[in-house]
């Protein structure tokens, strides 16, 4: 590592926000396409959802936020595609700068992008009459919990964009992300579901996150999903970390 | 005058296949060397080595004095690459482009930086429009005035002008060439023949990963069977036939 890590991954991160900022459509997929749901589930499909809570925003809110982050990350796939394919990588390797500021630019990137994203979901939300009764302490675990998260998929994301042989490839692998919150508790409950289905759904890591979430907000117990919601998260991360590294050094050397 | 690169014995293989089958070549200070070979001889593998970017299986290489593998750092210091394709950041402006390297470089004011370029390569009035707006001649330009930044004592072109049209290809040219003046080494690699004609003091010829012939143009001509005078009409050639229509006779007939 040399000492100009921080200011390298700062211009790094400068330059991608740019990206997505001037990104019409990164700007609907990670933002607006999540509010859009929201509005969906709550107005349309909300008044005939059964949850046993008094207010459907609260029940939905926690899922959403995954979606919109599991939607976000694919676009780190993306970017960091590009950057591969078109050469801007080596133009950067073949400087003296740190080399690892060029992906952890990406993931600082992803961070900041997913933070800002759900910040906006969350005050939306709070004008379609989402109410928590949750300290700061809860909400401090709520943050690290979703923060944890999006660093996981975005590690994930990183495998996807180094090793994708076409743009598409290095999208698409966030589909069954986008799509996993849907079989899960994030919506309903799992109790109407069918057994194999409440198997898988009980048992995936969005149910044990968006019950964290939810407990935590609604100033409930989280009894034992928190530490399962921990485990993923930490071994997603883990996990993808030591492959998207590797996955990098053999791009870069 | 000192050796700006020194490869010896160079190999590299790609699964299986050998590229590089022990290449030997040196550049001196302030030339212009002219790496010449057809698509798939090793061109890119030869730069991306030097350039830090690919490990050789076998040999050496030292640019500016450093060895490419055991100091990298030291490598990247002296060095600038200008890849095969022109790896601009499309979202980002002209400016944006050179103010973000100018900050890579740890250099003191990256503005004033960028404007000196702009200006230099004819820049100026693109420089707040995204890169994706510019034609090939102007993303190369910014491609190279990019290069530049930091004063590195040596460039890389890996096939500077493929894919541009005629006129780019001579402005691309002009560029290199005052580069040369200006004391910088240039390392360039070409499928042309008239571009190594043209610019190259010394020109090494890979053919199925070895330098087959090295030297200068009229070294290499020497190689050949003395010259036979023979009365031949001249007829245009179709690029001339195009610059002059569009006005570039004068361009195209320099020296």
């Amino acid at each position: 590592m040399n000492n100009y890590f921080f200011s390298d991954m700062s211009v790094m991160l400068g330059r991608s926000m740019r990206h997505i900022f001037r990104s019409m459509d990164t700007i609907i997929t990670v933002c607006i396409t999540p509010i859009a749901m929201m509005l969906l589930f709550v107005y349309v499909f909300g008044g005939a959802i059964q949850t046993g809570t008094d207010n459907y925003v609260n029940y939905l809110l926690p899922g959403i936020l995954l979606i919109a982050i599991a939607s976000g990350i694919s676009y780190t796939a993306y970017r960091l595609f590009l950057d591969k394919q078109r050469g801007i990588i080596e133009r950067f390797h073949s400087m003296p700068i740190a080399r690892s500021a060029v992906l952890w630019g990406h993931v600082l990137t992803s961070l900041v992008s997913n933070v800002i994203s759900l910040v906006v979901i969350i005050l939306v939300a709070l004008l379609m009459g989402f109410r928590s009764s949750a300290g700061v302490l809860p909400w401090l675990a709520v943050t690290g919990i979703l923060i944890l998260f999006t660093l996981a998929l975005t590690w994930v994301a990183a495998i996807a964009g180094l090793s994708a042989k076409s743009v598409e490839g290095a999208s698409a692998f966030s589909y069954p992300l986008i799509f996993l919150p849907f079989i899960s508790s994030a919506f309903v409950p799992t109790e109407t579901m069918p057994s194999a289905v409440r198997a898988f759904a009980e048992n995936q890591p969005v149910t044990s996150i968006v019950e964290t979430i939810r407990a935590l907000l609604s100033s409930q117990p989280v009894g034992n999903d928190i530490w399962v919601a921990l485990a993923w998260c930490l071994g997603i991360l883990m996990v993808a970390y030591l492959f998207a590294v590797r996955a990098y050094k053999r791009k870069a050397a | 005058m000192g050796k700006a690169i020194e490869v010896k014995s160079l190999r590299k293989s790609f699964k299986g296949t050998e590229v590089l089958k022990g290449i030997d070549f040196e550049v001196k200070r302030g030339e212009i060397f002219a790496l010449l070979g057809s698509n798939g001889a090793g061109k890119t593998t030869i730069v991306s080595i030097l350039t830090t970017l690919l490990k050789q299986d076998g040999g050496t290489a030292t640019v500016n004095g450093f060895d490419v593998a055991s100091d990298p750092e030291n490598v990247r210091h002296a060095i600038s690459l200008t890849g095969q394709f022109a790896a601009v950041d499309e979202i980002l402006t002209g400016r944006e482009n050179l103010i973000m390297i100018a900050k890579l470089r740890h250099l003191p004011n990256p503005r004033q930086v960028a404007d000196d370029l702009l200006i230099r390569f004819s820049l100026t009035e693109a420089a707040n429009r995204r890169a994706s707006t510019y034609s090939g001649g102007m993303r190369r330009r910014l491609d190279i005035a990019m290069s530049l930044i930091g004063n590195p004592q040596l460039i890389f072109l890996d096939e500077p002008t493929t894919g541009l049209d005629p006129e780019a290809r001579i402005e691309a040219w002009k560029m290199v060439k005052e580069l040369s003046d200006g004391g910088t080494t240039v390392f360039l690699t070409t499928q042309y023949l008239d571009e190594a004609e043209q610019l190259a003091d010394q020109i090494a010829i890979l053919h199925e990963g070895r330098i087959i012939a090295g030297g200068t143009l009229e070294e290499l001509k020497k190689l050949f069977p003395p010259a036979k005078v023979e009365y031949v009409e001249k007829q245009p050639s179709l690029e001339e036939i195009f610059l002059a229509i569009i006005g570039k006779r004068e361009v195209s007939n320099h020296e």
